[in-house]
């Protein structure tokens, strides 16, 4: 993976390649071990349920966001660079969603000497509901 | 005479807000961190080259292995009581009842990637707070910046976190 995108080549309306993950406690827990996130609503269906969420155990909004940066850099490639992601936190990550991380070119300038693309971006479940509702800027090499 | 309105802010939120906080330096950004970090975020599938091949990462322009921009050298403390994020303490609810806390959302500004040896110091400040009836009652939501320099001085990132407590 080297230069996956040109800033030239980009137009309004592109979007991002797919980037989905089925999420659960194989992704949570090994989330939870890297980032020291031990929050018992995250690990334990009982302390899910005390919080509100009849389901049981939900997801870290943390996770999702590492996947807008995934799904980015997997669109951009190694020799370009993530400026900015922001994001709100919405809906529930329930055990078995199937998180799919979803962008849209909103924009594309020259700001301080930098060839930026400005994105609206999401994570949405199986159902289409929109998780993490947010925006990214990424810089782009011509070719 | 009229009854004081309820609020969550607290003399200590007034006093701090806009103050920047003691620094706090991370331990030395691993290779081995960065890589474990790359699978857990990658998860089922492997992560991509950049977070674990050295001699991949090297015919980058990065010229070697560069961390996830979502990677968190904070981590793990050793003294779990000094290297976490530094709350100022909200009101109490008018039942007696502790505030309830949620991650509104963030956003994060990049500059320099994180590389192994890196050393990653941050400051914390609160900026803001906005008090509004909502779905969950009376909530207090406040905005933090956190910011990372590297050893360097080079701004890493820079961080607006969206705090919701009710």
């Amino acid at each position: 993976m080297t230069t996956n995108v040109y800033f030239d080549e980009i137009d309004i309306g592109d979007t991002l390649p797919e980037w989905s993950r089925t999420t659960g406690f194989m992704e949570w827990n090994r989330y939870a071990a890297i980032n020291d996130e031990f929050v018992p609503f995250h690990m334990d269906d009982a302390a899910g349920r005390q919080a509100g969420n009849e389901q049981g155990a939900f997801g870290m909004g943390n996770l999702r966001y590492a996947y807008i940066v995934n799904a980015l850099k997997q669109w951009i490639g190694d020799e370009a660079e993530i400026r900015e992601v922001g994001c709100q936190y919405r809906a529930i990550n329930q055990q078995g969603d199937l998180l799919t991380v979803t962008g849209t070119v909103l924009d594309k300038r020259v700001e301080d000497g930098e060839q930026r693309v400005y994105l609206e971006v999401n994570v949405k479940n199986q159902t289409g509901a929109d998780t993490c509702p947010g925006h990214a800027i990424v810089v782009l090499p011509t070719r | 005479m009229t009854e004081a309105a309820l609020t969550y802010v607290t003399e200590q939120m007034l006093q701090k807000k806009g103050v920047w906080g003691e620094d706090r330096t991370s331990p030395p950004v691993a290779a081995s961190d960065i890589r474990r970090w790359a699978i857990a975020t990658h998860w089922p599938e492997q992560p991509p080259p950049i977070y674990w091949d050295e001699a991949y990462a090297r015919t980058t322009r990065w010229g070697g292995l560069v961390a996830p921009p979502d990677f968190n050298p904070f981590a793990w403390p050793v003294n779990r009581g000094t290297m976490r994020r530094t709350g100022i303490p909200a009101g109490k609810r008018p039942d007696g009842k502790p505030l309830q806390g949620m991650n509104g959302g963030q956003t994060d500004t990049y500059g320099e990637p994180m590389r192994p040896g890196d050393l990653i110091t941050a400051r914390t400040r609160l900026l803001d707070w906005e008090e509004k009836e909502g779905r969950l009652g009376h909530t207090l939501y406040t905005t933090t910046e956190i910011e990372w320099r590297n050893q360097r001085g080079a701004l890493v990132r820079r961080r607006r976190a969206i705090g919701i407590r009710y």
